[in-house]
């Protein structure tokens, strides 16, 4: 039962932040009621080194030493009280507010928890936030990615992964190995930017096509990042689609007004039936295919060939699937 | 035990409330509860917990204090815990990251409020600070719309946008009393009373082709809300029609990105979605986008609009 538990780590933090002394485990065990209920010695020690893992993996330093110098054998535990406090530090009304938006960029998901328990450690001084200061603005960020978690944990913890990934061209999903050093944010969309270890170079993948779960192949901290590498630069040079071609699009007037926002070239009325020719540059023929087709017959490819035969085909496949 | 960390998140929890409430004597119940996204009813569970722990001895004179009888809280006798834990690796991070996310806001932002908590910040945090390097929240926007958005925000003025309506494929003018700017999945919103629609909508901001900042006092009514962004950008109402598409694999990721009511199983991995949509024209596009791997069931006017569409458009290539 997981409140008897809490019950028992928080008494043991309690008992081990209020002792100057190391206290022996045989003292431990005499101050926190919840081990009296242990059957055995056997049992008692099993229970205490969870309980002591399981208090640091929180991040109280949980120290091991010895109260005598002629006595090392006889080890005993406290908790530092000067590591374990947050420092006292005081913010101000309107850097408290701020601290409460930076706390609501993360929906929802794996940093949300810990951003909002973050600002509560950091209020504790009394003080409440003024909210008016910057009242208006919320920048959020979603981590809906499945693979959010584990990438983000093996970024923090400096462990190499694996995972399968989905290639954009081909769309087959291939086993990749990763030394991972950064995860990013971009236009709404996350990538992990590492050390690829079969293609021995910097690559950058799209957390949204990673087709399953995430695992650690190694021990944390085995990952160096090498010094001086910008993760954001990685990311927006090998994930940018550098347009590769353009093509030219018949629009009808006053349509494909996405289009025309980032065509290069639009002469109105040359097209054929006075229609407006429309050029824009693009990386991935499907993708722009994919665009054209939603507009229906406001929009034609005229050429290249790739993109028209693209748009075709995915046309004659709706007409198909509708039929 | 049913979550192997369940117990560990709790204390977590546990001592990150104690310095709050203590510094906080009689804070309503409610009030506390929702600081720290819980019900009142786990609070009190919180706090009875509380109550049976203490330093050792264990005498009620060794045991925290906890009073929430008559609906505000007391905690006293938890000198141990009373200041908070210091910040783990993923508090700081979340915080350093959102704080530098918030200072890249195109053009916005008190800077010296900022900097002055960034810089507290990092003191507190310590070497937890140290990861935070490695997490990147890219902020890019609209600076020239987001500028006229805040200036009509903080000076609650109406705005004039002229605006693109895809959906529609047509541009639109309105104006718009401005409630709030959001950042959401990297695109910038502008969230405001249209005076056209008569109702709170939600613009994006790269689809504003020109604002004009109106010598026009902002006139909120006080129905408007706002809405809850954590159920994401596209809330259906009641009023709106049915639509149940079938997916193969390769469009199933609409299921994901859009609301929908209901989603079902069907043999060779397709899915069957219920959705509900007030204005239908986006979905056609959309069906269309997909090379046959979305169809229309219902309703049939959809069904047909997206098939003579696709005839129609193919017939420019015969």
């Amino acid at each position: 039962m997981s409140a008897l538990k809490t019950e028992r780590l928080l008494n043991l933090v309690i008992c081990l932040l209020s002792t100057r002394q190391f206290l022996a485990k045989e003292q431990i065990r005499a101050a926190v009621p919840q081990y009296a209920d242990c059957a055995s010695d056997e049992a008692f020690d099993r229970m205490f080194e969870r309980d002591k893992e399981e208090v640091r993996e929180m991040g109280i330093p949980l120290e091991t030493g010895s109260n005598s110098a002629w006595f090392e054998d006889e080890v005993g535990y406290r908790v530092d009280r000067a590591a374990y406090a947050l420092p006292e530090v005081a913010f101000e009304p309107d850097e408290l507010a701020v601290l409460s938006l930076a706390s609501r960029v993360w929906q929802q998901a794996t940093l949300a928890g810990p951003a909002s328990r973050a600002l509560l450690k950091l209020k504790a001084t009394g003080v409440e936030p003024d909210d008016s200061a910057i009242a208006g603005v919320e920048p959020r960020v979603g981590t809906s990615e499945p693979a959010f978690a584990g990438l983000y944990a093996a970024v923090r913890d400096r462990r190499p992964v694996t995972f399968p990934y989905r290639a954009g061209r081909t769309g087959d999903v291939v086993d990749r190995r990763l030394e991972p050093w950064g995860i990013v944010s971009w236009h709404g969309r996350w990538y992990v930017v590492g050390h690829d270890r079969d293609r021995k170079a910097t690559r950058v993948f799209r957390l949204s096509r990673v087709e399953g779960p995430v695992h650690a192949v190694g021990r944390p901290g085995e990952v160096v990042v090498p010094a001086g590498v910008d993760i954001r630069r990685e990311v927006a040079v090998l994930a940018w689609d550098q347009p590769r071609g353009e093509a030219t699009l018949y629009v009808r007037p006053g349509a494909g007004v996405c289009l025309r926002r980032r065509a290069t070239r639009e002469s109105p009325g040359k097209a054929p039936g006075d229609w407006d020719e429309v050029v824009v540059g693009f990386s991935d023929p499907e993708s722009l295919a994919a665009e054209i087709a939603g507009y229906g017959p406001d929009v034609v490819a005229a050429t290249p060939d790739t993109v028209r035969d693209a748009v075709v085909r995915r046309l004659t496949a709706v007409l198909t699937a509708a039929s | 035990m049913s979550n192997p960390g369940a117990a560990t998140e709790r204390l977590s929890r546990l001592l990150a409330m104690v310095p709050y409430l203590v510094t906080r004597q009689g804070i309503p119940l409610a009030e506390a509860a929702r600081e720290f996204g819980i019900t009142e009813e786990e609070l009190v569970k919180d706090l009875e917990l509380l109550f049976v722990c203490g330093t050792p001895g264990h005498m009620p004179d060794d045991l925290i204090d906890a009073e929430w009888d008559d609906g505000h809280v007391y905690l006293r006798n938890a000198d141990t815990i009373a200041r908070p834990l210091r910040l783990g690796i993923d508090e700081a991070l979340a915080l350093i990251v959102g704080l530098r996310a918030l200072s890249e806001v195109p053009g916005v932002h008190d800077r010296d409020a900022l900097e002055r908590t960034m810089a507290k910040l990092e003191a507190a945090a310590g070497d937890a600070a140290l990861t935070s390097a490695q997490v990147s929240v890219e902020v890019e926007g609209e600076a020239e719309v987001l500028a006229a958005a805040r200036l009509a925000l903080a000076d609650s003025r109406r705005l004039h946008l002229t605006y693109f309506v895809p959906t529609r494929d047509e541009t639109t003018e309105r104006d718009v009393d401005p409630m709030r700017v959001v950042l959401m999945d990297g695109r910038w919103y502008l969230e405001g009373w249209c005076h056209r629609a008569e109702a709170v909508r939600l613009f994006r901001l790269d689809r504003v082709e020109a604002v004009k900042v109106l010598e026009v006092d902002a006139e909120v009514p006080p129905e408007a809300t706002e809405r809850d962004l954590d159920l994401g950008l596209f809330v259906p109402s009641p009023g709106d029609q049915q639509v149940v598409l079938e997916l193969d694999p390769a469009a199933h990721w609409i299921a994901d990105y859009y609301p929908i009511d209901s989603v079902e199983d069907l043999p060779d991995g397709r899915l069957l979605v219920a959705l509900r949509a007030a204005d239908t024209r986006w979905l056609r596009t959309l069906v269309l986008r997909q090379a046959g791997a979305a169809r229309v069931l219902e309703p049939d006017d959809l069904r047909r609009a997206v098939h003579e569409r696709a005839g129609a458009a193919l017939a420019a290539y015969a």
